[in-house]
């Protein structure tokens, strides 16, 4: 189970406090998910990095009932003079996991090939993101924190990111936060909407949606063709 | 293709001293071993300059020392008196300094919620004080093994004189370290603090050598006590040694105190990119 409790966040600028989050509330138990829809800059990452403890809230509380992951895919903790090898072990050495075990997954997933072994400075934009995405995936967590902008691939990284998480995880829970109100309709039991530091949470995703697309000020996008 | 494992994790235990303690190990180990193979490296000879750096400064002062004819005015071994004060200055000079920048450089690591600020000072402050300590032993057995120096009179001495100076950089490292997320400008006055600083530390002169009213001001400064205790043990049978290591003790209590509140409080303040 994951419960914010009345979980606010105040950045300080030049041009005074700005609060980004203010009250935010809401609980997640084992095994769910919720999908969080939020414009750029409506606080989604500030939420996302609350929630994985990277930061902590100006006021409110934060519990933590299962392991929950860091952000999906965040590459920003590498350290480019190390190897994409390095990086494993580096990570499986904090989660307290046996590496050996994990290298065959993370190489067969990345296809880094030799790369696997050379210095992550030398990577291109799709590596390291193969690498940060198979990171994440070689840590078992009972709960993923997705952004889905960070996520960012072909069709083929895609496909293989939605076959691990969405049907060899599928019992496990997540939170996801995304400007794309499509994204949220494809993959979560339940939404909320984060608007002007507010969640506001509905009972169906379906209102969610239109809740969201209405404070966009655009209508429902016509059906997809097939 | 295959998943690492197709169970959910196991229920999270619940938190005990113990298992707090041993998340600490595996994080500190996790961290050094990261840090260790990106400074030394693994194919150049990153970890040699620890000593090579440490021994040219030494070499360079016995030198000079020797071509000014000082080694026949004063009794005191010229190598000796480089090699403690060289290696002091370096102790807790390189703690605060690698500690001033640590915490913009790892903040990506926050995201793993395991990881605080504090693992990432002490991880800095670990390899320093390794780093340093092996640089200051190796040197002294290796000039002592050539005949350029006598071996330390009181090696406990020695030893009790270095931990209070690694104590003291450990504290002071903190404090800078911790100082960097309040304000940049920590890291900015840092940089011209430790070199105003090495001239009046204790390294390159004996208190002894200072008129009396010279003498209280720089006694002020904690380390010029830990430099002292240092070459008193190395050779205080020719030179007069003055500090107090209770002054030195008491400093170093109040020094650690400010900045484990410090990086505390840096640890809820800290804005991650």
């Amino acid at each position: 189970m994951i419960a914010l409790d009345s979980v606010s966040k105040v950045y300080h600028t030049r041009h005074g406090p700005r609060p980004v989050l203010d009250r935010v509330s809401f609980r997640l138990d084992r095994g769910r998910n919720i999908g969080i829809l939020g414009r750029n800059g409506a606080g989604k990452s500030t939420l996302i990095r609350l929630i994985s403890g990277a930061e902590e809230p100006t006021s409110g509380r934060i519990s933590r009932g299962m392991r929950v992951s860091w952000p999906l895919a965040f590459g920003g903790a590498f350290q480019v003079n190390l190897t994409g090898l390095d990086n494993l072990k580096f990570v499986c050495r904090i989660y307290g996991v046996d590496w050996r075990e994990r290298v065959a997954f993370v190489e067969e997933f990345t296809e880094l090939g030799v790369y696997f072994r050379e210095p992550v400075s030398h990577y291109s934009h799709g590596m390291l993101t193969r690498l940060a995405f198979a990171l994440s995936m070689a840590i078992e967590f009972d709960c993923f924190l997705i952004d889905e902008a960070m996520v960012v691939g072909d069709v083929r990284f895609h496909e293989r990111c939605h076959q691990e998480l969405f049907h060899k995880r599928r019992d496990r829970a997540f939170i996801l936060v995304t400007h794309e109100a499509h994204v949220i309709k494809l993959y979560c039991e339940r939404a909320a909407v984060l608007h002007d530091g507010h969640l506001v949470e509905f009972p169906t995703v379906d209102e969610a949606y239109d809740f969201y697309l209405e404070s966009l000020q655009l209508a429902p996008p016509p059906p997809p063709e097939l | 293709m295959s998943t690492p494992t197709d169970a959910p994790a196991p229920a999270l235990p619940a938190p005990s001293l113990a298992r707090s303690l041993a998340l600490q190990r595996r994080v500190l180990h996790a961290l050094l071993m990261r840090e260790v193979i990106t400074r030394f490296g693994r194919r150049n000879l990153g970890a040699l300059w620890l000593f090579v750096e440490p021994m040219l400064f030494t070499l360079g002062v016995a030198a000079l020392w020797a071509a000014a004819g000082l080694h026949e005015r004063s009794p005191v071994p010229v190598a000796a008196f480089a090699i403690t004060g060289y290696s002091s200055v370096l102790l807790w000079r390189n703690c605060a300094t690698r500690s001033a920048m640590a915490i913009e450089a790892n903040q990506g690591l926050l995201y793993h919620r395991n990881v605080r600020v504090i693992d990432v000072l002490l991880t800095r402050i670990l390899l320093e004080v390794g780093g340093a300590t092996a640089s200051f032993v190796l040197l002294g057995l290796f000039f002592t093994w050539f005949g350029w120096i006598a071996p330390p009179e009181d090696l406990l001495e020695v030893a009790a004189g270095w931990f209070l100076l690694a104590w003291f950089g450990a504290a002071l490292a903190l404090v800078i370290g911790a100082g960097t997320a309040f304000s940049d400008v920590v890291e900015k006055l840092w940089h011209p603090a430790a070199y105003l600083l090495f001239p009046i530390s204790g390294a390159a002169f004996l208190v002894d050598w200072l008129p009396p009213n010279l003498r209280e001001v720089v006694m002020l400064l904690p380390m010029v006590h830990g430099v002292e205790i240092l070459r008193e043990g190395y050779f205080g049978s020719v030179a007069r040694l003055h500090y107090d290591a209770g002054f030195l003790a008491v400093s170093c209590l109040v020094l650690t105190y400010v900045g484990l509140a410090m990086t505390r409080h840096a640890g809820r303040k800290v804005e991650v990119r």
